[in-house]
């Protein structure tokens, strides 16, 4: 009899307990989805330590609107990954970031890109300086048709990085060290570039970009034409890279942006649809273009 | 069946999460009558059913262990994310639920036949009051809980969360009523320990569905409401 008589005060307690806590409030439950049409940017877009701060981006190919409004920053240390389907814009937003798309015809980039309290996108900056700032690394891997050496030490010469011969070599092993190549070309530095496998010359030129103490790097889709190896160590210098550098890479595999980035972006149509923690979009996405995208179910 | 699945550009993934959730509901059917056949066995004394009840608990599990086994590979070969993550994590958490399901009832029927063998002395209708008003609720909420876990319907899910907990309150009045009677009784006593071993399970069984539910909420809402007390949309 004690027994049943205590057990039935416990759950009487218990009960107390549960109708406070339901005065207290009722938690939400509806589905967070936002609906397909809607084209404002989800997430915060800003972090309070950033390195670039994108306002309303707007690129024209002529008379094309590429990417409508894009405002976004990158954060210090971090890796952000742009992810969309192709032709929404991601890449096209990459190459604003050092402003790659001069070079490219009929394109004109409005709105401000502020870095270090400069506007990138302001036409007196000199381009040279800021693309050792902001480095690049593209799909295909492209060596100078140089030594491996030289592929390093090109850029800290042009920029007067080096006061003579020592400090040169200092850099190149340096750089080539911190790219995971060091101990693979270290006997090899006088043969050309394009003699490694693909996988050695996207880190060369990773190494190359390193040289010339950059503060971003840009990679668009750095691993794509890499076998899953070489794409892993890649995947494993980013992650090393993101203590000094912030890291910005478009990525067609929705499962790289998940096992590398801090953040991710959802590109469509050029429209920034969706930014938040890596995490949150591939287990919680809010937008249903977003969730349409990330698990396969498009168009 | 919820079309919440379907519409993966490769088709193959539509097929196996409606072939997953397909399974779970045959799990689930089975369950349910398994929890059937226990209270009657209980309250009729129909000592068949519990040959056949525990029969089809070798079912039961065979088929946690295939879903279990379809889960897994689904893991490996689809690298599911969010709405599809989601499912799956709901799924193999049902799995293991829907398995405790079946060994409550199989409990029940257990405790039938140890009640029932006892030279002619049955319980008295008395005794046996509670455990049919609490098996009918339990088989309510059951029945209700598979029906959202096909339909993925958030709103009969938040409905029935919010519910009052009918069962628990005949299980506490349940035990005040019983004890009057080994009070009266002595000789009662022995049935009485069954009777509320019965009704134990079947506060389980109650617990049991309501986590059903809360995993149809996660899936569709992404909200994980286990361990809070009520929910509005």
């Amino acid at each position: 009899m004690a027994n049943t008589v205590n057990m039935s005060q416990y759950n009487e307690q218990a009960e107390r307990r549960k109708q406070e806590r339901r005065k207290q409030g009722k938690m939400r439950l509806s589905t967070a989805t936002v609906t397909r049409d809607n084209r404002e940017t989800i997430g915060n877009v800003t972090v309070p330590d950033y390195r670039i701060r994108c306002t309303d981006i707007n690129v024209f190919y002529g008379d094309k609107h590429a990417i409508r409004n894009i405002t976004l920053d990158i954060g210090r240390h971090e890796i952000i990954a742009m992810i969309g389907p192709s032709g929404c814009g991601k890449s096209t937003f990459l190459r604003c970031l050092n402003r790659m798309n001069d070079t490219i015809e009929n394109c004109r980039v409005t709105g401000k890109i502020m870095m270090d309290n400069q506007d990138i996108n302001d036409k007196s900056i000199d381009v040279v300086p800021l693309r050792a700032k902001v480095g690049m690394v593209f799909q295909k891997p492209n060596p100078f048709p140089k030594s491996v050496y030289e592929n390093i030490a090109f850029g800290p010469r042009i920029h007067g990085l080096a006061k003579d011969k020592v400090e040169l070599d200092e850099i190149v092993v340096t750089s080539l060290k911190r790219a995971g190549l060091w101990e693979e070309v270290k006997d090899r530095l006088d043969q050309p570039g394009t003699s490694l496998s693909g996988g050695q010359q996207q880190r060369l030129c990773i190494a190359r970009t390193i040289a010339v103490n950059p503060e971003v790097i840009l990679m668009d889709e750095p691993c794509s034409a890499l076998d899953p190896i070489a794409t892993t160590k890649i995947e494993e210098l980013m992650d090393q890279l993101c203590a000094d550098y912030s890291i910005v890479i478009v990525t067609h595999s929705m499962q790289q942006a998940a096992r590398v980035s801090h953040r991710t972006a959802y590109f469509h149509l050029g429209d920034l649809i969706e930014v938040g923690a890596t995490e949150q979009i591939f287990t919680k996405p809010v937008h249903q273009l977003t969730e349409d995208y990330i698990t396969g179910r498009f168009g | 069946m919820s079309t919440r699945l379907e519409g993966h550009t490769f088709r193959r993934f539509d097929g196996e999460l409606y072939h997953l959730h397909t399974e779970i509901l045959q799990m689930a059917g089975l369950v349910y009558e398994q929890v059937q056949m226990a209270l009657e066995s209980f309250q009729q004394q129909k000592l068949d059913s519990i040959r056949v009840i525990n029969e089809r608990e070798a079912q039961v599990d065979a088929l946690e262990k295939s879903i279990d086994s379809v889960i897994t590979e689904v893991l490996a070969k689809r690298g599911p994310v969010a709405r599809d993550l989601r499912t799956i994590m709901a799924f193999s958490k049902a799995v293991t639920d829907l398995e405790r399901l079946g060994d409550e009832a199989a409990k029940i029927a257990y405790i039938a036949a140890t009640m029932y063998n006892n030279d002619g002395n049955n319980p008295s209708n008395y005794l046996l009051r509670d455990v049919g008003i609490m098996g009918k609720l339990a088989c309510v909420l059951l029945k209700e809980a598979i029906e959202i876990l096909d339909m993925l319907d958030l709103e009969r899910a938040e409905k029935l969360l919010n519910s009052h907990d009918d069962i628990e309150e005949e299980f506490q009045a349940g035990l005040r009523r019983l004890a009057t009677y080994v009070l009266e009784d002595a000789r009662n006593v022995g049935h009485i320990i069954n009777v509320v071993l019965a009704m134990k399970s079947l506060v389980r069984i109650g617990e049991h569905a309501r986590n059903l539910v809360e995993y149809v909420v996660y899936m569709v809402s992404g909200e994980d409401i286990r361990h809070t007390e009520s929910v509005q949309a």
